[in-house]
């Protein structure tokens, strides 16, 4: 538990917020005075986090996916530019076991031909994994060294926080919107929207199906790995209210269950988001 | 779960490192993993084309020993042909040669003989000649007998 023994409810809510750099209106009551103007600043509260509004950005989230996102790159950039036809060792093996992996299932699941969809899979599948792996480091490490650094809040696990998840699903959600109408044009797009399942006089009905199961795809996208990996985030930050001699009989086996979990849902995020791009591409 | 401009900051995160990855990473090593497959597949055809060769050579190995074998029996039938044969030839050689051997020996033997002959006549003769010299005692012209005397000796 954090050092200054604050009770339950303000330790599991303190481990639920955000970094938010955002924007405080003018006339908004802080720290005891009141702003005379309009200021960007970082939040001092989950409150104040949450008065800001859509006009903030969430640091600790942006700096682990960027910082999870830039290791990805820098290290299979590496074995790529090491990658030649002879007999590969190392690390080169591991990466080019994964890329194998997702070639395989993109190949298994996207018949089409594109040169986006396999590297889109792989950098889904290692990135959501990196991003949920930082779930396995113990819960308070990295916060309590933030705050020694001066950093108050710092949520450590990038995929636990609905924008990170819904931003990668918007991405998806474009592609999918992007393709189809590559694919089929604007009119059969719309047409393959309104006109089925149902003939013709049902073309409202059909409309509102349609719609709804399109964006039902980046939502579902976004909500079962953010769901998945918050309440996973929140069993840890339970069990870390156990006296420390106690937390390891929880923690291990649900930490050992975990890597079952965040290596599935990086899995699952990316074979969707290739089933869903092999949808846009195929005509119903 | 506030909803903000992360999500935004998020997805063009999201899209460079996409490119990124699609740019400088998936096509490399794909194509050093199926330049790979590729060296694989060949060196597996060439093992699989070495042993058909071999196999091969073999059945020309097989067929040029058989071979082999039976120009080897074919030239020693030849040779004990040429053997049996000298020997026959020799074997006739040597026959004539011991016949003319043979008649030129039986030929100067008969010359012999006719040469003891003559000279036995003319012993003969002469010494007819001198018993009838002691047997007349008289004198006989020589010259005029001695054709009586030849041609009884010649009777011998």
């Amino acid at each position: 538990m954090a050092g200054s023994n604050p009770s339950t409810q303000e330790y599991i809510s303190h481990h639920l917020t955000n970094l938010t750099y955002g924007k405080l209106p003018a006339g908004y009551v802080r720290d005891g005075g009141t702003l005379e103007s309009a200021q960007w600043t970082v939040a001092h509260s989950a409150q104040e986090a949450a008065d800001m509004g859509f006009m903030a950005i969430h640091l600790d989230t942006m700096f682990w996916s960027i910082f999870l996102g830039a290791l990805f790159c820098w290290s299979f950039a590496r074995a790529a530019k090491a990658a030649t036809s002879g007999v590969p060792a190392g690390f080169q093996n591991f990466v080019e076991m994964v890329v194998d992996f997702i070639d395989d299932n993109v190949k298994s699941i996207f018949h089409h031909k594109n040169d986006l969809v396999a590297p889109l899979a792989l950098t889904v599948f290692v990135w959501v994994f990196l991003q949920n792996l930082m779930d396995l480091v113990p819960v308070d490490w990295i916060p309590e060294l933030a705050k020694i650094m001066g950093i108050h809040y710092m949520k450590v696990v990038p995929s636990t926080d609905v924008n990170a998840t819904a931003g990668m699903a918007l991405g998806v959600f474009m592609l999918i919107i992007y393709y189809s109408i590559k694919q089929k044009g604007v009119g059969g797009f719309a047409a393959e929207l309104a006109f089925q399942p149902l003939p013709k006089w049902a073309l409202p009905f059909n409309l509102f199906l349609e719609i709804v199961g399109l964006i039902a795809k980046p939502i579902s996208l976004a909500l079962r790995l953010f769901g998945n990996m918050y309440a996973g985030e929140m069993v840890f930050i339970i069990i870390s209210l156990l006296p420390f001699y106690l937390q390891w009989l929880l923690s291990v086996p649900w930490a050992i269950f975990h890597i079952l979990i965040i290596t599935l849902q990086a899995f699952i995020f990316a074979i969707l988001t290739v089933v869903y791009l092999a949808m846009a591409y195929d005509h119903h | 779960m506030n909803i903000n401009l992360t999500l935004f900051a998020q997805l063009i995160s999201f899209a460079i490192f996409v490119w990124f990855c699609k740019t400088y990473v998936w096509p490399p090593i794909i194509l050093a993993m199926q330049e790979r497959q590729k060296q694989i597949a060949d060196g597996l055809n060439a093992a699989e084309k070495a042993g058909q060769d071999l196999e091969v050579a073999h059945q020309k190995i097989d067929a040029q020993l058989v071979e082999a074998k039976a120009q080897a029996s074919q030239i020693l039938d030849q040779a004990n042909k040429r053997a049996a044969q000298i020997v026959d030839e020799a074997k006739e050689a040597a026959l004539t040669e011991g016949q003319r051997l043979k008649d030129a020996a039986q030929s100067d033997i008969e010359q012999e003989v006719n040469r003891a002959k003559e000279q036995l006549r003319a012993q003969v003769a002469s010494l007819a000649l001198i018993g009838a010299e002691k047997v007349l005692e008289a004198s006989i012209d020589e010259a005029a007998h001695k054709d009586i005397v030849n041609k009884l000796a010649a009777n011998l």
